[in-house]
């Protein structure tokens, strides 16, 4: 499962793991990051070895959001070493958002 | 392999509706609605309030799923998953999906919708995500006290206008015409909005920007003169073209590109196919016109159904010619 991150955590969670960090930015109100939201459970759950990954409400975290230049949602941010080293903005299909992570997973 | 009377693909108004049609007819449709498209357009839209039946309006996203439960209580079975491929074989259509899943289908329900248009400038596709957006009620919020254009003079093009001046310090809409498409009571609304000015007769000419955009070139398309415009959201909504990808070589499609159906029927040029929604509708392109033509391919489908039965039971006596008959009445 992915954990929430706000912006007082997000340093500690996410720039300062160990492992790379997917970082769905979503917000309540958008309708294609209910539908990616499962989908990126699934990912989670299936390369928990390898991948943590963590969920930003973007309504409540604009701090964050605003300091990677989020415009669009959904976002997925990949954080390696507390740099970001992959982004898909939108709503994919699992098979195509596995292959844009394929590095990571 | 799932051997199934009825795939539904597609779950827009028109999809579900025909789902819930021919639930209702015991056909138990198998709904591919799609992975992260279930619910069509209207899943990026805010208040609807011209579909009949909801005098105070409804989110978009809440009419969805009423369709959806609706289309489930009466045993439609909806599959959150993308058909990868689709081969059309006459009592036997075949449907693959993204996730490995097949299915056979007597008869096949084809509401695949469309798909928003692009500008086709450079820069578009890079700056996608950062300053240029397709969805205002997703991507709206993080344009706060910022210059927003909008782009394009339809129903769509003024609603998302009007929706960002909630957000935005000001909306330009710029539309290539001076006459807007848009209906009276949407352009009223939008004159209404003191946040909101129009620059017609206007045309997108280029998107600037590195890592997020900066601004646009705009010309007039009389006069031919440009000018800068320093936008930080650049929101496209220039209307969408039919989804056929997954059927143009196999069915026959009109000259403008949409599905072409028989008459005023739902029936594609292929035996047990048929078409609803915004795929075959270049004209009215509503919520409640695709869900009336999901339920005319439902009961054509239906239809379709009952005859293919009453042949083989006739086939299954000997009587070929009367079967036969049967298909072609």
């Amino acid at each position: 499962m992915s954990t929430d991150v706000t912006d007082a955590t997000f340093d500690d969670t996410v720039l300062k793991s160990d492992k790379p960090v997917l970082v769905d930015f979503w917000a309540p109100w958008c309708g294609p990051c209910r539908m990616v939201s499962p989908i990126v459970d699934q990912i989670a759950d299936e390369n928990a070895d390898k991948l943590t990954v963590v969920k930003v409400n973007t309504d409540e975290n604009l701090e964050t959001a605003s300091k990677y230049g989020i415009t669009s949602i959904p976002a997925l941010y990949v954080f390696k070493d507390g740099e970001v080293a992959k982004t898909i903005i939108g709503a994919r299909p699992k098979p195509a958002l596995e292959d844009e992570l394929k590095d990571f997973i | 392999m799932t051997d199934t009377q009825l795939v539904i693909i597609g779950s827009g108004p028109a999809g579900y509706t025909a789902a819930i049609y021919a639930a209702r007819a015991n056909l138990s449709p198998v709904v591919i609605a799609g992975s992260v498209t279930a619910g069509g357009e209207l899943m990026n839209t805010t208040d609807v309030e011209n579909y009949p039946g909801f005098p105070a309006g409804i989110q978009g996203p809440e009419l969805m799923e009423n369709m959806r439960e609706q289309a489930e209580r009466f045993g439609a079975q909806v599959i959150y998953d993308d058909v990868e491929t689709l081969k059309l074989h006459p009592g036997a259509h075949q449907i693959e999906t993204a996730l490995g899943s097949r299915y056979t289908a007597k008869a096949v329900i084809l509401a695949t919708g469309s798909a928003y248009r692009e500008l086709g400038l450079p820069n578009e596709k890079k700056l996608s995500g950062h300053g240029v957006s397709w969805c205002a009620t997703c991507d709206g919020f993080f344009f706060r006290d910022q210059h927003i254009a909008v782009v394009g003079g339809g129903d769509s093009a003024l609603e998302e206008a009007t929706f960002l001046t909630r957000f935005a310090s000001k909306v330009t809409l710029i539309h290539r015409r001076q006459e807007l498409r848009a209906s009276q009571a949407m352009q009223d609304r939008a004159k209404a909005d003191d946040k909101l000015e129009y620059m017609l007769d206007t045309e997108v000419e280029a998107i600037h920007g590195e890592d997020a955009l900066t601004g646009i070139t705009v010309r007039n398309t009389v006069t031919g003169e440009t000018s800068e415009l320093p936008v930080t959201g650049l929101f496209v909504a220039i209307g969408s073209d039919p989804r056929t990808s997954l059927f143009a070589e196999q069915l026959p499609l009109r000259p403008d590109g949409y599905l072409e159906v028989e008459g005023r029927s739902s029936k594609t040029a292929v035996e047990g196919v048929f078409a609803a929604g915004d795929v075959i509708d270049s004209v009215y392109r509503q919520a409640i016109t695709a869900a009336g033509s999901g339920c005319a391919a439902a009961l054509d489908a239906e239809n379709y159904l009952a005859d293919l039965e009453a042949s083989d039971v006739l086939e299954a006596e000997g009587d070929h010619e009367a079967a036969v008959e049967v298909m072609n009445a």
